[in-house]
This record gives structure tokens, sequence and C-alpha cells, in this order.
């Protein structure tokens, strides 16, 4: 994956201190935000945290309160949608019924001195991208959802807007239709190298799709990143939590590199804290590594497995270790790691927590998420 | 437009003109039966093809109604058949144009406003009269009333109708007669007994003598006119004139102060008052303004003109709110929904 | 954590396009629209209920001579002559604009025959007395003769106050009509909710036949103007009546009349209503009330009427409401009978006092306004039961229970076709009851009191005008609240205004309309009297439903349709012409349906603005049937049944011809 952020061309987006409320309720506290042209960006958050009114600013649609949002090197800040430059696809499509797929297609390129010709090939070439080329003549009503939401983007990318963005585009469809339609969007957006917004409340589709991802959470930006940093190195505990799982468990620093759980010190590589801090020590299930019977490890915690379900290509483990108090632990084994270390319910095992997986936040974040 | 033409013909006045060729189009304002408006304008356009009459009819209530409502923006240019007592109201609004029209000093002075110049002039006298329908008075064992008195005898409880005084022209002159015959004290008592026997009051003065007609009622109080009306269409009634004698009121006729065509409007009261014009009056009033027309109706009662009882306009004019309202205490709303 | 004080400011201050600009210009324009045509009327209505006219004796001033005509007398001042008595011989009460006040009480030895001498002035410019009905202002002495000055009566002067509240409320006939009409409205909601009621469970929870044909024969009433059911009931149980032993000697002029008729015109409403709350019901609550044994009696009190609950109370609010309001029904079969509406139409037509009409129309708006709210509140709880996911219920056959229903729903349609059945016989009869060979002689309108065919004429005039006007009025109006950005305080303003008609009685927009554009200072003034204040009012008058209707269908549509226009640098009246009114058509043609045919039978919001000119069809059934022409009344609303009747059949070819055409895209819906 290219790494984009250390590229050194300029922000085509540009957002800055970017207030909205409404009423009484802040939206969006103070967001400032750079998109490089040619990016994939992902608003990710749980809802209500403030990314589809951060993408409808973005738009026009609902102007913010205070700050600006500059494009392309010009200020849109105060502009009406139809004074910006983008395409936008939404949730629920929002193809006009009475229409046929032709003419949604060509609307926006309808009323701006082109031929009727030019019109015509620039919808045939667009039904042909979008993969539904013999689907013109008919209305919204007769696809599916999946095939309606892709006139949705053609009829977005028809004018060659200079910014793409999605509003949750796939939230709508089945969960099948839903992964195949993932990697057709990004595979279309990388062949037009367009600017693209997608705000989406799935983790997996913002870390499958996105070259960068934007965790919010009420009204605020968590952390900007890959997929990867922000899936390895969540800031903050609520990252941490909303993306993959994790396991929460009260600890208290020890020294740096360690904390203590329970009657256990663990080492922890990312523990910045002083000595007596009240932490949130936190684990990824999958990071949880078996031991296999015989192999030593002066830092392994015995373990019993108190419940396990399978759920098709891992077991999902809940682990009591007395050596961590009345806590238990979520773990991901691998099926060939159930069968090497012949993990069952009910058996007790020892376990690894790995010192460059531990991570510890402060305590009262965790209160907060 | 009103005011182009208003304009144009200020200006052709200016200039000393006198051609009255010109065509105008009058508002007029009436409470004539619809019937009877078609005929008379029909005779008027006749010898004034050049003037376009635009009728605004309703019941004397309502265009009463209407026109102190548009006291301060009139949108009448004549009122032409309209009762007395309201043109008196309109009179004490400075509503009316004083104006005496040509000829009108052939009428019967009763019929002429006494004010100089006039300001309304009468065209026929509309008399107070009660329908009795003879199948169901022998049908219900009522006999035919032969005087307002009889109409207050147990006997016709709840047999009798009459208008709303509060609504209709009609009922209203039943009223202010009453007063008038009674006394003040003697009418409200005479009025308290009667309404002991009124099933109900209708809203318009024609509506008794058609219920009487149509059999609703034994006993309608009405006016004569519609009584003949009613007797020529087939109907088992009687007319029957009071022995203590009837309330009446006059139609009359008046230009609204400040019409846009003055002229056209003094041409429009002038033939009003024409012997043609109360030949016209008399097919549905036996008394008109212009003495020796008048000519017997049809199954109109007889001895009616002698027993009209000699009318107090200003009387009538003057008390008419308080009357009302008076009428309204006692007897409006006083049944009980039980 | 931030407040929202804590926004640096400056705030963005949103740049308008061109779209903005001509979505706040129609905005602007409707909304003037409503302002105009409903609450400037309203006000001057409400400003004419406070003003009072008292007599300013002060004003006036009298100097009486000797025997002889010579006057040696101090001049006194008409004031000071009152006081002097004890009680005051001129009480202090309120009069009405027409108020007039004779003298001669304060003097108790006069004669009309003495030969003493009256001198009389007004202090002011406004002091205003008649001699006679000759009318004199101002401060120049008058003298006049012991018998002429018996003649002189003072006019009264204008103030603001609450005195016609007073006098309202100390006039016992008066006030009973308030005791009246809710008497009257309260009776005819039980009676017709609950035959409503039994009538809507026989359509949805029965497996009888000819559901279709009930459901049809409920509509009916909708077709015809309020009053017509009065003039059947008059052929019914009148003193000639068919079926007058039926009443064992009561009579059907007053409340019995009146709260039949109201049953038969309100029974769709209801019906309507209690329908559609019976329809969204859940069956899966019955189901698990058959799985617990539940009597049938125990599971219709434990789950049907909660269930319906909103739509009863709805509907009996509606129908509250709309006998409450009503004017025509009352007034053809009163009677004796006084209600409300009647007052209001006998202050203002009878008395002509307007002060005390706008007083009644006041009174008349607390029980309506207060119905429509508590209404209001009903609607959006049974939207909010709506929402919820319920599995539709499908009656099964019960042989018993059918039959019984079957027999009830016969006898209701009975009613209420034979209603309209006999007025289309009464319409055909010569000369009830003496002479019932069959004429069309009662359809010589023209012969008639009332407009005569031509306001047939313009009753499909204005039904026309109002159908066509009044749905791009709502339907703009709608697209403007629902479907613009921004501008929130205007468009809160505007959607409360919408809703305000259904709370205004016809009779007091009627009248709040002559209050406020019969004013020579009115530039508006000119509708005065034209077809075009009929228009007006009647929109007006309808314009809540509609754009409830309106407002409905736009929800029903995408959101994102105008931003993803925007986005595609569309203006928005391609989207409005190209996608929101194809897609909204059914709508839009039920909304003039709605207006035509309320356009064909209103009488309450027309009765005060119709001229002859544009005398309507309503008008002339209510007119005729008050000169005592009742066949002809019959005969004019059969023309206005005939006429709705036909509309509605168009209507519908016109929806099923739409429908099939937009078959194609509407599949998915």
């Amino acid at each position: 994956m290219l790494d984009i952020t250390t590229q050194t061309q300029k922000p085509y987006l540009e957002i800055r201190d970017l207030w909205k409320k409404f009423g009484d309720f802040i939206a969006l506290r103070d967001i400032s935000l750079e998109v490089m042209e040619g990016e994939f960006l992902c608003f990710l958050g749980p809802s209500g945290c403030g990314k589809t009114t951060l993408l409808r600013a973005i738009a026009g649609l609902d102007l913010q309160t205070s700050g600006t949002v500059s494009q392309a090197g010009r200020d849109v800040s105060n502009l009406p949608p139809a004074m910006r430059d983008f395409g936008i696809v939404f949730q629920s499509y929002a193809l006009f019924p009475n229409l046929t797929i032709e003419r949604n297609i060509a609307y926006g390129l309808e009323n701006q001195g082109r031929p009727k010709a030019e019109i015509s090939a620039r919808v045939t070439e667009l039904l042909a991208l979008v993969g539904l080329p013999e689907q013109g003549k008919k209305y919204p009503a007769q696809l599916s959802g999946g095939q309606q939401q892709r006139i949705a983007l053609a009829r977005a990318i028809a004018t060659n807007p200079g910014l793409l963005l999605l509003d949750e585009p796939l939230s709508a469809l089945d969960a099948k239709v839903r992964v195949h339609l993932r990697h057709e969007v990004k595979e279309l957006q990388r062949k037009l190298g367009v600017t693209t917004v997608m705000v989406t409340h799935d983790q997996e589709e913002a870390l499958s799709m996105a070259d960068r991802i934007v965790v919010m959470n009420h009204g605020t930006i968590e952390q900007v990143g890959t997929p990867l940093e922000i899936y390895r190195e969540p800031e903050t505990l609520f990252v941490a939590d909303f993306i993959g799982a994790m396991n929460q468990i009260p600890a208290v620093v020890e020294e740096a590199g360690k904390i203590r759980v329970g009657t256990c010190v663990l080492q922890s590589e990312h523990n910045v804290f002083d000595h007596g801090t009240a932490v949130i020590a936190a684990i990824r299930p999958e990071d949880i590594t078996p031991m296999a019977d015989g192999v030593d490890d002066a830092d392994a915690l015995p373990a019993n497995v108190e419940t396990m379900e399978f759920l098709g290509s891992f077991y999902r483990a809940s682990l009591s270790c007395p050596d961590l108090g009345n806590i238990s632990l979520m773990a991901d084994f691998s099926i060939n790691a159930v069968r090497r270390v012949d993990i069952s319910l009910g058996k007790s095992l020892r376990v690894k927590i790995p010192a460059d997986r531990l991570k510890a936040f402060p305590a009262q974040q965790g209160a907060q998420a | 437009m009103l005011n182009l033409k208003s304009f144009a013909l200020a200006s052709v006045l200016a200039i000393g003109a006198t051609a009255t060729a010109m065509a105008a189009e009058l508002t007029v304002y009436t409470a004539v039966e619809a019937e009877d408006l078609k005929r008379y304008a029909d005779a008027f356009n006749a010898d004034h093809p050049d003037i376009t009459i635009n009728w605004v009819r309703d019941s004397t209530g309502v265009i009463t109604a209407k026109l102190l409502a548009e006291k301060d923006n009139p949108q009448a240019d004549v009122i032409w058949g309209l009762a007395a007592t309201s043109l008196l109201l309109m009179k004490s609004e400075d509503m009316l144009e004083p104006y005496a029209p040509a000829g009108v000093e052939k009428l019967d002075p009763k019929f002429v406003d006494n004010s100089t110049p006039p300001t309304w002039t009468g065209m026929d006298a509309w008399v107070a009269a009660v329908c009795y329908n003879t199948v169901e008075g022998e049908k219900n064992g009522v006999p035919a009333p032969t005087s307002w008195k009889d109409l207050t005898k147990p006997v016709y409880k709840g047999h009798v109708i009459m208008p709303n005084p509060n609504s209709s022209g009609t009922g209203f002159l039943d009223v202010s007669s009453w007063l008038q015959m009674f006394g003040e004290e003697g009418g409200w008592e005479y009025m308290d007994a009667l309404h002991e026997n009124i099933s109900r009051y209708t809203h318009s003065g024609s509506a008794p003598c058609k219920l009487a007609a149509s059999g609703e009622t034994t006993v309608g109080v009405s006016f004569a006119f519609r009584g003949a009306k009613s007797k020529a269409a087939g109907a088992p009634i009687e007319i029957i004139v009071p022995t203590e004698g009837v309330g009446w009121d006059m139609e009359a006729t008046a230009i609204v102060a400040g019409t846009d065509d003055l002229e056209a409007a003094k041409t429009l009261v002038d033939w009003t008052v024409t012997k043609k014009a109360n030949e016209l009056y008399n097919s549905g009033y036996a008394v008109v303004a212009y003495p020796g027309v008048a000519k017997p109706v049809k199954f109109f009662p007889e001895g009616l003109v002698d027993a009209m009882i000699d009318n107090d306009f200003e009387f009538a004019a003057n008390n008419r709110s308080a009357i009302l309202a008076e009428w309204a205490k006692r007897y409006d709303g006083k049944s009980d929904p039980k | 954590m931030s407040t929202i004080d804590d926004i640096p400011r400056p705030f963005v201050k949103p740049r308008l396009g061109k779209d903005d600009w001509i979505q706040r210009g129609f905005m602007a324009v409707i909304a003037l629209y409503l302002i105009v045509a409903l609450a400037l009327p309203l006000y001057a209505m409400l400003s004419k209920a406070f003003s009072t006219y008292t007599f300013d004796l002060s004003q006036y001033e009298v100097q009486v001579s000797d025997e002889d005509g010579h006057f040696t007398k101090p001049v006194e001042n008409i004031a000071n002559l009152n006081a002097r008595f004890d009680p005051p011989v001129i009480g202090a009460g309120s009069t009405n604009s027409n108020g007039r006040q004779k003298l001669t009480g304060l003097f108790p030895d006069f004669s009309f025959r003495s030969p003493v001498m009256y001198r009389f002035r007004g202090t002011s410019p406004e002091a205003v007395y008649l001699v006679g009905s000759e009318r004199h202002t101002g401060p120049e002495w008058l003298e006049l003769d012991s018998n002429t000055f018996r003649r002189v009566v003072i006019r009264p002067v204008k103030h603001v106050g609450l005195a016609n509240f007073t006098t309202y409320f100390s006039t016992p006939a008066l006030t009973q009509s308030v005791r009246n009409s809710l008497w009257i409205a309260t009776i005819s909601t039980i009676i017709t909710v609950t035959l409503a009621f039994w009538f809507a469970y026989a359509l949805a929870r029965s497996c009888m036949r000819f559901k279709g044909v009930f459901r049809m024969v409920a509509m009916l009433p909708i077709l015809v103007p309020s009053l017509l059911p009065g003039i059947a009931l008059v052929y019914l149980f009148g003193n000639q009546g068919m079926l007058k032993s039926f009443l064992m000697g009561e009579t059907i002029y007053g409340p019995i009349g009146i709260v039949l008729g109201s049953v038969f015109f309100t029974f769709p409403h209801a019906m309507i209503i209690i329908s559609t709350a019976l329809a969204i019901s859940d069956a899966r609550l019955y189901e698990a009330a058959v799985s617990l044994k539940a009597s049938r009696w125990k599971t219709f009190w434990t789950v049907t009427i909660p269930g319906a609950r909103y739509g009863l109370f709805s509907a009996a609010f509606v129908v509250f409401n709309l006998v409450i309001t009503d004017f025509g029904l009352p007034k053809v079969i009163g009677g004796k009978f006084n209600v409300l509406a009647v007052d209001i139409y006998k202050q203002v037509i009878g008395q002509q006092n307007f002060e005390m009409g706008a007083v009644v129309s006041v009174v008349l708006l607390v029980p309506a306004m207060l119905a429509f709210a508590i209404d209001r509140q009903m609607q959006k709880k049974q939207v909010a039961l709506l929402s919820a996911r319920s599995v539709v219920f499908e009656p099964k056959p019960n042989r018993k229970m059918d039959r019984i229903f079957f027999a009830y729903t016969v006898l209701v349609s009975i009613f209420i076709a034979g209603i309209i059945g006999v007025c289309q016989f009464a319409a055909l009869i010569k000369f009830w009851p003496y002479d019932l060979s069959l004429s069309l002689h009662n359809y010589n309108f023209d012969l008639m009191d009332g407009g005569g065919w031509g306001s047939y004429k313009n009753s499909i005039v204005l039904a026309v005008l109002t159908a066509v006007i009044g749905t791009v009025v709502v339907f703009l109006g709608a697209y403007m609240v629902e479907k613009t950005k921004g501008f929130e305080k205007g468009r809160a303003l505007f959607q409360m205004l919408a809703m305000l008609p259904m709370a205004i009685p016809g009779m007091v927009l009627g009248l709040a309309y002559i209050f406020f554009f019969n004013n020579p200072a009115n530039p508006l003034n000119f509708i005065y009297g034209t077809m075009i204040i009929l228009v007006v009012s009647t929109v007006t008058h309808f314009y809540t439903v509609s754009h409830l209707t309106a407002v409905t269908a736009l929800k029903q549509m995408d959101t994102e349709f105008e931003s993803v226009s925007a986005s595609l640098k569309q203006p928005f009246h391609k989207l409005f012409r190209q996608v929101t009114v194809p897609v909204s058509m059914p709508a839009i043609l039920n909304i003039s349906i709605y207006l035509f045919v309320n356009a064909m039978t209103t009488v309450s919001a027309v009765v005060f603005l119709y001229s002859t000119d544009t005398a309507l069809a309503s008008i002339a059934v209510l007119n005729m049937d008050d000169a005592g022409d009742i066949a002809p009344a019959a005969a004019m609303g059969m023309m206005i049944f005939y006429t709705n009747a036909g509309a509605r059949i168009l209507h519908a070819l016109a929806s099923r011809g739409i429908l099939k055409r937009s078959e194609a895209w509407r599949k998915g819906d």
C-alpha cells in the first residue's frame, strides 16, 4: 500500500477549525483535516459521532457553523452545493424513481450545452464502467439494490467531479453484495483517481477500502491514519475498542514498560505512564498466544478455557486467568493453533500476552468510551 | 376599469357635453323577488338600452347588512327595491344621494321621503298577511284565525310559523306593527303569548307562507303577495287579513352617495317613478306609489289596503336595533335543549 | 467540555445561490398568501370583537327655552343632566354600531305638544346625532321645537374593550347557544363515532360480502352539502313527513334533526379515521390473545379498543369540530334551537351587529381550536403506532358474526343512501304532499330565489378554480416547507399558518374576510364581491388537509433528491418538474378532488362573501330552503351530488390511468 500521507503534494481538500451546532448541541468540535488528491478517505465512527455532519458540511448540504472548507485551493466554505464541485452517493441511492436508468445518469449532463449524442455516449460509457451495460432503459425499481447503487455511483461521477462523497453507500445492501461492491467501488475509485470521502460505521468496510481512516467520536477526531495504523496503533481506548475487538483490563503502572494486573506484572512496551497511574491494559484477542505444552516461557500465564465458540475461520475463547484476578479474557485462536495446542472447553493451558501488543490507556478514558 | 370610466365621464361633463348615449353600467342592490328582476330590467332597457343593470339581489336583511358593511366603500350605485326602514338607516348614515326624480310630484306623498330633496322614493307597499292551510286546518282541528290575537289561543299551539325579525324584513314589519298597534308594552305582551304557540321562526319572510302551502305548518305569518302566489300555484291556502290591521313596509329606491355614474343613476331613478314602472310593480303588489295605477292582483285578499296601519317608518328605523335586540333577548334560543 | 459559546466567531454566512433566492421568493409569496388570506383577516376580526360602542353623553349640550321660546336657562351638558337622575335615565351599558339613544327621558315634563323650544349641539366634530333620519354633526346649535326634539337620537362612539364579551355572556339567549352547540356536538359525536366504529369494524374484521359497496355508500355524504340531510329529514319526519310517526310526536326541527343530520354528514369522516386505526392494529396481538384463550369480548376490550384508541379519539374530535362549526344543517333543521354558528349568521345578517358576530366567532373559535389541537396530538400518536412493524390482520369467516355485521352495515347504508334517495325523490315531486306527480318543475332554478342555474355554473367555476389554484398553491407551499433548506424560522411560521385554517370555522373566516377585504383602505379591496375572494376563502378554508396530504406525499420521497440534484448543478425547478411532481401525482390528484368537492359543497366559508354575480349552488340550496322552496333546494343539492360524483369518477379514472402509466417505475413501492 502506498503511503500517501508522506507524499509532499498539496492537500486537495482542507478543513480548518470546523464547528457545527444544532441548537444547543455541538455536532462537530474544532475539526481540522486534509485530504490529498486522489486519496480514498473514510470517516468512521458510531452513529451520532458527527461523520455524516462533516460530510454534509464538505458538500455544502448543511453548512458548518464556523470554520473553513477549501477545495482545490478555492475557499468554498459558504457556497451552496450547486457552486461546489462534487458528486455524491447516498445510502438510499436517491435514484429518481420515475426516470429511466439512462436519464438518471444523464441528469447532471443535461442543460450544459452538450450535444445529445455526446450525452448518450457518456451514459453508455458509464453504464459499461459500472458493469450494467444493458440496463439503460429500465427503471430503478426494476434493479437490485446493488445495481441501483452502481447506477447512483455512475450518476455521481458522470460530470467528472473533483470530489466524490459517499454517505454510507453500502449500508443498505445485503452482506454478500456489500463485500462484493466494496471491492468494485475501490477499484473504480483507483481507476478514476478521484479524491473520495466515504462515511461508514462499518469498520471492516473502512479498513478494506480506505487509504486513510478518520475515526470520529462525539464530534471530534480521535485518530487519523492508515487502516493498519488505526488497527495496530490505536491512539485512544475508543479507537482501540471501536476497531476490532479488544480486551480491557483495569491495571496499575508498576514502572516504565511494566503494568500490574491483579497479582501479575505484565510487560508492556507501549506504556509511557508513571508509577501508580491507573490504566486500562488492552490486548486484542488474536494477540493472545497459546503456548504448546512443554514450551516454557517465564511470562506465560496459566488460563482456563471457560467457553469456546467456533466462528468459521477461528475459535473465540473466553479464558479465566487466576493471576489476573477475577476477569475473563477474550482470545481468538486459529484452527491450526487449536489443533496444535489441543485447546478445548474446560482445559487448562498457558497463554502469553506479548509485550509489544499490550497497550495501556489512561483509566478515565475508559470511562468515557 | 371603473376609475377609467368615471374619469372619461368627468371629462365629458367638463367640456359641457350633454350626450348621455354613452354605455353605462349600474350596480343595483335589490331585495325584489328574483323572478321579477328580469322583467324590471327588460322594461327599463326598452327605454334606456344604453344602461346595463347589474343586479345584486338578496333578502332584505342581507342586502341591508351588505350596504351597511360597505358604508365606507359603497359598491352599489342605486338601490331599487329595498325596505324603506332599511333606506332610513342608510339615510342616517349619510349614504344616500338626495335627489328628486323627475315626476316625483306625481307620486302619493306618503311614498316619498320627507326631506327636500328626498333621499328615497317608494315603489310599492308590501303588506303582512296570514297564510292558512285549509287542508291541514281541518285535519288538525285548527280553525282559520281572523285576528292577530286569535293566534295566541291555545288551539294554535305548535301550528304557527313566523319569520325571525332579525333576518327577515317581513318579520320585522310584523313586530314593529304590533308594537305600534298594541303599544310597546302591549306589543311585547302579545309576542310573549304568541311565542308560546310558534313552532319555529324562519329566516325568510316568504318561507312561512310556503310552508303553510306545503302543509308543513297550518298557519304561516308572511306577506300577502307571497300568499297570492302560492295560492295561484295551487296550494290549499287562504290568505287572511287580521282584523286589527296589518303592518307594511315600502319597497323604495335611492341613489347611493358616491356613485361613479350619477347621471346614469339619475336616469334609472327617474324611470323608477314613472307610471310605466308603477304598472310593473303592480304585478306583484296591490298598492303602488303612483295613484290610480293599481289593479287588483289575482288571489290578493280583499280589504288589505284598508287594513294597512298608519306606519311610522321613522319609529321603525330608529328603534330597529333596540327592538331586534329586545326580541332576540326574549325569544331567540329560549327553547330548551331537551 | 466546550459549549456552544466556545465556537469561534465569525459564523459562516451561507452564500445564497440562484435556487435559494427563487425558493425563498416562492415561500415568501405563499407565506404572504397565508398572511393575507388568514392571519390579517383574523386579526381584523379580533379587533372588531373588541370594538365597543357607547354613548358619550358628555359630547352633547342642550338648552331649554321657557314657554315663550326665550332661552334664558343655562346650557346643560347631557352627561350632567343624566347624572342628576338616580338611577340615570341612560344606562352606561354598551350598544352596537347601530345604537341610537333618545333624549326625551331626561326631561320629565317633556311633552311634544309643549311650546318649549330646544337648542341642541355636539361639543366636538365627532358628536353625531340624528333628527329623525337626518344626520347632524358638530358644534352648530340646532333649534328645535318640542315635537321635533322628540325625534332627536344620539349615536354611539367607538372604543376598544371587553364590553362586547360582557354583553355576550350576560345575554342568556346568546349563551344558551354555547350550551346548545356543545350539547349537540357531544351527542352527535358519541352517536357518529359509535356507528362509524362498528361500521369500520365490520369492514375490517368480518368476512361479510359487498364490502366495496358499503365502503362506497359510507363515503356518499362527503359529496353533498351538510344541509342536504336537513332537507331530507323534513321530507321524512317533517309535519308532512313520510315517517313522521317514528318521532312519536317530537319535532324534527330542533336537536333531533340536527343530530340526525350531523350523524349523516360526519359519518364518512369518522369512518375513514377509524378504518385507518383498525387497519394498523397488529395481527400478532390477536394471535397472542387466541393463544391465551382470551374470550372474543375480552380480546375486543384488551386488544381492539386500545389499538384503535387514538383513531377513536381523533375521530371524535374531528366530528365534534365538524358539528360545532357547521352552519347549514342547524339553519335548515334547527328550528328554534339556536347554535353558535347560526348565531353568527343572525348577528351579522339579521341584526347587522358585526361586533357581536365577531364576538360569537371568537366564542366558537375556542372549542374548535381545542378540538383541533387535541386531534393533532392524537394523530401524531397514531402515526407513531403506524411506524411500528406490524402484521396485517386477516379476518377469518364466522357465519354468525358476519351475518350480524352484514345486517348492521346494511342498516347504516340504508340510512345514508335513504337520505340521498329522499332528496332525489323530493326534487322530482311536483308539489309535496298535495300533488305527487313527477315533474322537473323544481329544476326551474331561474324562477327561484338563490341565483338560478347561474349559481350552479358559478359553483363549477369556483370548484375548478379552487382545485387548480389551490393545488398549485398548496403543493408549492408544502414543497417549500418540506424540501428547502435554511430559513428555519420562516418555515416554522409557515407550517403553523398552514395548520391554522383547520381550526377556523368557515363562517368565522368569512366574517373575517368581510372585515379585512371590505375595507376601502385595503388595496385588495377590489376582490370583494368577486369570484376571486370565493376562491381565496375556499382554498384557505380547506388548506390544512390539502397541505398535510402534500406534506405526507413529499415526506415519502427520498430526502436526498434535492442534494443529488444540487450536486449535479441542476436547478431545483428541473427536479421539481421532472421528478417531484410526477412522483407525487396521485397525491396532487387527491388534493384537487378534495378541493373540488369541498368547493362544491361548502356553505359556511362563502355565505358572507358571495354576490349575486357569484351566487353558488350550495348557497342556492340554503337560500331556496330559506325561502320555503324546499323541493328546488333538494333538486339543487342533488345537482351538487351528481357533479361531485362525476368528478370523483373522473378522478378515479385519471388516478388509474396515471398508476397504469407509472406501473413500471412504481413496481418497487
